[in-house]
């Protein structure tokens, strides 16, 4: 079933499909998030803040509604 | 050939220590034209004794612009015509990161530019060393080095291939062609194409073999993002700044202060009188020791900056703090501005360049000056002694102090309500986005921070400190002529009295009327614009009393008697008293503050506007306080 990064908790493992159109689309891809990358939720900031994202060695934090662009299936 | 050089980078790949490293202190920093964006550049020697030029591009993860800095990077390179065009560009690579920064580095060779690759961040590879040889194999031929940003390993050999300037031509990337402006979709079809074939050629280098974070890192991120914790020591590391800034700081800045003071004294003991004798040391004089006064302050906020940068704590604080502070327009690297300007909003605007979107830096540089700072406690502390008593409720909240706390609070409600405010009307062309690499934690690189530092407090002593010293030298011949005739004197008047600024003070009075202040107080508001604590020196003056008022009466003595001619009451009544606080909340009267916006904004617009807008809201907000309170 196809998800949003948005959708996952910490610890749990996502793989990346896609990126929505949009004007972040070609900066998110550059910065790690490309299809087929498996990246894995670290943690959270408090109060629904930013996500920490393990990007193979590399930690991204992304907001909410940046994560939610990213199309991922579980893996 | 190959003596005109651009050193291209994402962030935290160790760029600026290889500028360091290669130019030494024989570099200079200006502005790009037309962007708040520094440039950096130097020189060195090579070999040969010719001179190499070098550009320090500012940091960009890709030619498909999306910060202003990264746009910056994409015309000079696009442009052959741009005079910043290099022969010869260096891309940092940091290794933990390779993947990523090897996107600007494709780039820039599909636009057949000659490039180097130097990979940095070596030592931090747990696993074997990369092959530089492999690399350049399986990217097409790119000639790759190593560079060790501490210890300078490896700066001969990228010194020697410059000045050998061996280039041969590097076969396309990517087969579609790479220009500027692309559109969301092209942008997108370039980046999937490039990572891909990236990942693919990394294959291809045996020594390369990926690295998981480390653990240290991976532990002290539980303690620093944690829920409480994370929050805690957030707050302890502010209130130590705040500690350095407020309590050392005023040592040096006393120093700095009694040697000008003394100076001037020396000077007019040793001159003859007269007018240039007056200029040189009521004018010149102490408007350079005005400039040099904020450089403690100055000096301490970078030095805890750059280290919350280089260690990358800072990123964890933009990480716990974003989303707290974005309903405001802030983000989370305005924090640490904003608090340092309960000690002085100066360091803190000239420190809101490491805010990356220009838009969150406007506004935190617009509202810092409304958080309370130093120079506005002699003024709180006289206003309090004189209309509020000194009594207690339940027996142990002092009234006085009560009042102190709610300006202060009055300050940070008022800043936080302009940022929201400013966040709808301002219009930015960048949108907010917080897409941030949290970087694993490392030792501070000393010389970098330190060469940060004394570049800042230079920009500001050179460029700020010239508008600051013309405006003292105009306030000064404002107050000091014309001069006071002996008729004058015998009716008891003084020099600031009949000074050109005494006069304006008296007749723009009326418009003061309405917020309950007479003609004296007016006169101060104007002088005040110097700086806020003139305010006490001025009243002293006016008075004819002593101005340290905590150990000499009769400034709050006579202050207490004088009776305001147009009402008849006393001058400083509860309501005039609030007023007068609430007014000097508000109002932006600070020379050096508004020289550093201007500096910061490069522009006279948003001075003036902040100005503006600071007195409106003094002046009805104080308008309402007196009217509330009598």
């Amino acid at each position: 079933m196809k998800k949003s990064l948005a959708n996952y908790r910490p610890g749990e493992c996502a793989q990346i499909v896609g990126v929505a159109e949009h004007a972040m689309g070609a900066k998110l891809i550059e910065m790690g998030f490309y299809p087929g990358k498996h990246v894995k939720v670290l943690f959270r900031a408090p109060f629904n803040g930013p996500f920490a994202i393990d990007a193979g060695g590399a930690v991204l934090s992304l907001r909410e509604d940046e994560a939610s662009l990213i199309e991922t299936i579980d893996c | 050939m190959c003596t005109k050089i651009a050193l291209v980078g994402s962030p935290n790949t160790a760029k600026t220590s290889l500028f360091n490293l290669l130019t030494g202190m024989n570099q200079q920093v200006g502005n790009f034209p037309g962007v708040t964006v520094e440039k950096h550049w130097g020189k060195f020697n090579l070999p040969d004794g010719r001179v190499a030029e070098l550009l320090d591009l500012p940091g960009a993860y890709s030619l498909n612009a999306y910060s202003e800095e990264e746009k910056i990077v994409s015309d000079i390179l696009h442009d052959r015509n741009h005079e910043d065009f290099p022969e010869l560009v260096v891309v940092t690579v940091d290794v933990t990161n390779i993947e990523r920064n090897l996107v600007i580095l494709t780039q820039i060779s599909d636009l057949n530019i000659p490039v180097i690759g130097v990979l940095t961040m070596n030592d931090m590879l747990a696993g074997k060393p990369i092959d530089t040889n492999e690399m350049s194999k399986a990217f097409n031929g790119i000639p790759f080095l190593k560079i060790n940003g501490r210890t300078g390993e490896g700066k001969k050999a990228l010194i020697d291939f410059i000045s050998a300037c061996q280039i041969k031509p590097v076969e396309a990337f990517i087969s579609f062609p790479l220009k500027k402006n692309l559109n969301l979709a092209e942008a997108r079809r370039d980046a999937e194409a490039r990572k891909s074939d990236i990942v693919r050629r990394l294959t291809e280098v045996p020594s390369f073999v990926r690295e998981s974070r480390d653990t240290f890192t991976t532990k002290v991120d539980k303690i620093l993002v944690h829920p409480i914790f994370g929050y805690g020591i957030f707050a302890l590391v502010l209130f130590l700044i705040f500690q350095f800034m407020f309590v050392i700081s005023a040592i040096p800045m006393d120093w700095i202060d009694s040697i000008f003071l003394n100076f001037s004294q020396y000077l007019q003991g040793k001159l003859p009188e007269g007018i240039f004798t007056d200029l040189l040391t009521q004018g010149i004089v102490p408007g350079v020791g005005g400039v040099l006064v904020f450089v403690p302050q100055i000096a301490i906020l970078f030095f805890f900056i750059g280290v919350l940068e280089e260690t990358g704590y800072m990123t964890r604080v933009v990480f716990i703090m974003d989303r707290l502070v974005r309903p405001f327009g802030l983000n989370g690297r305005s924090v640490v501005p904003l608090v340092s300007s309960a000690a002085c909003a100066i360091p803190a605007i000239l420190s809101t360049r490491v805010i990356g979107n220009p838009k969150e830096r406007l506004i935190t540089i617009l509202v810092s000056p409304l958080i309370s700072c130093s120079a506005r406690i002699p003024v709180f502390v006289l206003l309090i002694y004189l209309v509020i008593p000194n009594t207690y409720v339940y027996g142990f909240i002092g009234v006085q102090g009560m009042v102190l706390f709610a300006l202060y609070a009055l300050g940070v409600i008022g800043a936080l309500l302009v940022a929201m405010v400013m966040n709808k009307f301002i219009r930015s062309t960048e949108k907010s986005f917080l897409l941030l690499e949290l970087p694993e934690y490392r030792w501070p690189r000393w010389k970098n921070i330190l060469l940060h530092l004394k570049e800042k407090v230079q920009a500001f002593v050179f460029d700020a400190g010239k508008i600051i010293l013309a405006i003292s030298i105009v306030l000064w011949a404002l107050a000091a002529f014309p001069k006071i005739n002996d008729a004058a004197v015998e009716q008891g008047k003084t020099q600031i009295e009949e000074s050109y600024l005494g006069q304006a003070g008296k007749s723009i009075s009326p418009v003061f009327a309405p917020l309950g202040y007479d003609w004296k107080m007016t006169v101060s508001l104007l002088t005040s614009f110097a700086a806020r604590e003139v305010f006490v020196g001025t009243m002293a003056t006016l008075y004819s009393a002593g101005e340290n008022f905590e150990e000499d009466e009769s400034l709050l003595t006579r202050m207490r008697e004088d009776i305001n001619l147009q009402t008849g009451k006393p001058a400083y009544s509860l309501a005039s008293g609030l007023s007068l606080m609430v007014f000097y909340v508000f109002a932006m009267q600070c020379m050096a503050t508004f020289a550093a916006v201007k500096r910061e904004t490069k522009s006279w617009k948003w001075p003036i506007i902040q100005v503006l807008y600071m007195g409106f809201m003094a002046y009805t907000l104080a308008l309402l306080t007196f009217n509330l309170f009598s």
